[in-house]
């Protein structure tokens, strides 16, 4: 118990030390390694709560994918550093900024200081209910009664940050390819991992979506290994970027989404109500769903990651 | 047979973690990115390895144990690129 206990506190002064590192870093890329060593201390610590799901989403998601996402912007940044460097925030701001993380901080800390017992959950409500909740009210009765939906929305989410960031294209670039990740350059070492990688990292990701089913993994986490081994078959410069005006790009994307809505709103038709699978092909329908959402994250992923378009000469 | 597996693994993943910390001592204190590099792919094969080896008798069958082996071959594979590809940007800064 000590032994824990002792982790559990090196854990939380490691991850207090590195998330003050990323704040205080004077360089922005030094604040990133600081962040992605973030990410990975913090899914250590979701191991160590027991929520080994959430973990692996952290390690993927959280610390893998943004971490290239924000290396990226930092590589693109230096380019541009004349324009971007006079930004200073005026004082004002930062006192307010402080003061108002201050505030969570403190709420948030006297919420976990002051343990109510039994520790308020509406789990057993939402189990009571779900019977009645899965024909009643549609939405809120799925938003409870099916996981699903955070799914849904966690795409949608993930389809709007990518019509962010091509929104930032020029627009005489507009459907044209999103430049190479990394140097762009051909690389002996790189040429072999992106030829031995893919094929393991691919049967691994396929894995952890089919197993999510009864142990941890998922759609989020096996995506975002697919995508992972798709940059770096684009990084060794054995395939291109696709251009992103091509139909099968944007229909790679949207893939997920439109199976899942197709199959929530046949539920009206076949069995009556917003995602109410027809008895005993429930589970089929959920694998299909989750194929097509793997297929789509895995896809937008990687596009978040190769950024918005470029003209041809900027590569 | 138990006291002797459970002794096997605390030897070896004791092991493991005295090539971890040298390794991290080593990236700490050494003078150039080259050196230090040589001092982080020792912390990923011996120390990753040895902590493998040390484990492979607590697995929980075949299967669990041949997860380990390529976790530690996939590292294995991943530090070598990486440590290539950070030497080979030295060298053309340099």
């Amino acid at each position: 118990m000590s032994v824990g206990l002792a982790l559990d506190a090196g854990l939380a002064l490691l991850a207090s030390v590195l998330a003050l590192w990323v704040v205080v870093a004077r360089q922005a890329f030094a604040a990133v390694v600081g962040f992605v060593a973030f990410g990975l201390v913090l899914s250590l610590a979701w191991v160590r709560l027991a929520a080994v799901d959430v973990s692996m989403t952290e390690a993927a998601i959280g610390s893998g994918v943004t971490g290239a996402v924000m290396l990226t912007a930092v590589t693109r940044l230096r380019r541009m550093r004349p324009v971007a460097a006079a930004e200073r925030c005026g004082r004002w701001t930062r006192t307010i900024s402080i003061a108002a993380s201050g505030l969570v901080s403190a709420g948030l800390a006297a919420l976990a200081f002051s343990p109510t017992d039994p520790a308020p959950t509406l789990a057993p409500q939402a189990a009571a209910a779900l019977p009645e909740l899965g024909v009643g009210n549609a939405i809120t009765g799925t938003l409870l009664a099916y996981r699903s939906v955070d799914t849904l929305l966690e795409k949608i989410v993930l389809l709007l940050a990518l019509a962010g960031i091509w929104s930032l294209a020029r627009d005489s670039a507009w459907g044209a390819r999103p430049a190479p990740p990394g140097s762009g350059r051909r690389d002996d070492t790189l040429t072999l991992l992106g030829q031995v990688l893919p094929p393991l990292g691919i049967v691994v990701g396929i894995y952890i979506v089919w197993v999510g089913a009864d142990a941890p993994g998922g759609a989020f986490q096996g995506g975002a290994i697919l995508a992972a081994m798709w940059i770096l078959v684009l990084m060794a410069r054995l395939a291109d970027p696709p251009a992103v005006g091509r139909i099968g790009v944007r229909l790679a994307a949207t893939i997920g989404p439109i199976v899942f809505l197709a199959i929530g709103f046949a539920g009206f038709a076949l069995p009556g109500g917003f995602l109410s699978y027809p008895p005993g092909f429930a589970k089929p329908f959920i694998i299909v769903i989750e194929v097509a959402l793997t297929f789509s994250i895995a896809v937008v992923l990687g596009l978040l990651v190769l950024g918005p378009p470029v003209r041809g000469t900027e590569r | 047979m138990s006291v002797l597996r459970d002794l096997a693994t605390i030897v070896l993943v004791s092991a493991g973690a005295v090539f971890f910390l040298a390794g991290t001592a080593g990236l700490l204190r050494f003078p150039d990115p080259l050196t230090r590099l040589h001092a982080l792919t020792k912390a990923d094969n011996l120390g990753l390895g040895l902590m493998v080896i040390g484990l492979l008798p607590q697995a929980e069958g075949i299967l669990a144990g041949l997860k380990l082996v390529v976790v530690w071959l996939l590292a294995q594979l991943a530090g070598a690129s990486a440590t290539r590809l950070v030497a080979r940007a030295v060298r053309r800064q340099s």
